[in-house]
């Protein structure tokens, strides 16, 4: 065992883990944060998509004992931000999703293109969601969404 | 799935690092940003009994400049190169490149070191840097070396680097004003590995004529001279024992198609 201590959605975390374990495992298992989904566990599918170090990162191929001194947000500590308000707001309105188990990864990779392409058309959102799968949607709803909240900003 | 057990150890030095492995002989493996391994991993196509966490090591985000070239530390990740952060040599190509691996969220934590040190033949700096003719620096117990880009591989996930050597930086040339040049792959799906990849670069004031074919079974092909220019000679493709026509039809596509663009 190893003992890691990060800041999880703000609060210090000190806690042994294994190796072995995932950051998502960590987050789901041990500190009861449900919202961060595990899907493919290999880095492709998106669903575990958290923010390392205010950065978008999959925690199924991050180690939590890899973590030290890491500043993690997950869906939970994202409640009261204001993009991710506006986004949850178009998400609904849109049909940005149906099974909802891609859509907190979705989420906090919306966030990111929201954030760092402000100017991003749909071809470039489309490239973006590129590592985040959704079965349901096909996507239509996920792109209008976005696109809502960054021509939003815009005005 | 789960990884099989492993220790983790996140020594304070590079020196430390290195003792480590040289200690532990060959069952560890060094991991950065561990896009790449923490798939195998997971999947327990790799099962070290140690991981040396490297991520952390200031001196691995070194950047360094000359008049003739960049060093960039082992462990500055894709994104910051898509992102302009470090100086890029290369025209654009370096961005270009990094902006189409994988995903963002990957491109956050994956580094440029690991991805040569991991060798996984699709992946794009083994050929992109090849192209570019860079080089690495690994560190041992006995010193430092240098490895030419286009000579790490040795095949599929095995290179040149000992099992107590760590690649420390990449070093890329700087290419000239009228430096032209054009990478080309073909991925399924945006983002996943390639399937095969081409790239042509034409550097007159440097004397550079050259070719790269990527995401082989093993080391990219790289050809140099006439053969790398438009109408590219592929005999040197061939030669390189692609017996599958499919493949063979793959890598003549992005060569062409890379050519073709330094052509436009």
């Amino acid at each position: 065992m190893k003992t890691v201590n990060m800041k999880v959605n703000g609060q210090p975390v000190t806690a042994a883990v294994e190796p072995r374990m995932q950051l998502a495992d960590f987050l789901r298992e041990q500190l009861r944060l449900t919202g961060t989904h595990v899907g493919c566990e290999h880095g492709v599918c998106g669903a575990c998509t958290v923010e390392i170090d205010g950065m978008p990162a999959r925690s199924c191929i991050t180690y939590a004992a890899m973590c030290e001194g890491a500043e993690v947000r997950t869906i939970e500590g994202l409640v009261d931000d204001p993009i991710m308000s506006h986004l949850r707001e178009a998400f609904a309105a849109e049909h940005a999703l149906q099974c909802g188990y891609c859509t907190p990864g979705m989420l906090v990779t919306a966030r990111d293109i929201v954030l760092r392409l402000p100017d991003a058309d749909d071809a470039r959102v489309r490239e973006e969601l590129s590592g985040n799968l959704c079965r349901c949607t096909g996507y239509v709803g996920i792109v209008r969404a976005i696109r809502r909240v960054l021509d939003e900003r815009k005005s | 799935m789960k990884p099989a057990p492993f220790d983790y150890e996140a020594p304070r030095s590079l020196e430390a690092a290195i003792a480590l492995l040289a200690q532990h002989q060959g069952l560890a493996r060094v991991i950065a940003g561990g896009q790449s391994l923490g798939p195998m991993l997971n999947l327990r196509i790799a099962q070290p009994s140690l991981l040396v966490g490297i991520r952390h090591l200031p001196e691995l985000r070194d950047v360094r400049q000359t008049a003739d070239a960049v060093t960039i530390g082992a462990c500055i990740t894709h994104a910051e190169i898509e992102d302009g952060r470090i100086p890029d040599p290369t025209g654009g190509l370096l961005p270009y490149v990094a902006r189409r691996i994988a995903y963002r969220a990957i491109r956050n934590r994956g580094t440029i070191g690991g991805s040569l040190a991991h060798a996984d033949p699709s992946a794009d700096w083994v050929s992109a840097l090849a192209l570019a003719g860079a080089h690495v620096t690994v560190c041992s117990p006995r010193g430092e070396r240098q490895i030419a880009v286009a000579k790490l591989l040795l095949g599929a996930f095995e290179t040149q680097i000992g099992t107590d050597e760590i690649l420390v930086s990449v070093t890329i040339p700087r290419l000239s004003a009228r430096a032209r040049w054009s990478y080309y792959k073909i991925c399924r799906k945006t983002g996943e590995f390639a399937e095969a990849i081409g790239g042509v670069l034409v550097d007159p004031d440097n004397g550079i004529r050259r070719a790269v074919v990527g995401a082989t079974a093993g080391a990219p092909i790289v050809l140099e001279g006439n053969a790398a220019l438009p109408g590219c000679d592929v005999a040197a493709l061939w030669a390189a024992n692609i017996d599958d026509p499919y493949k063979r039809q793959m890598f003549e596509v992005v060569l062409r198609r890379a050519a073709d663009r330094i052509a436009a």
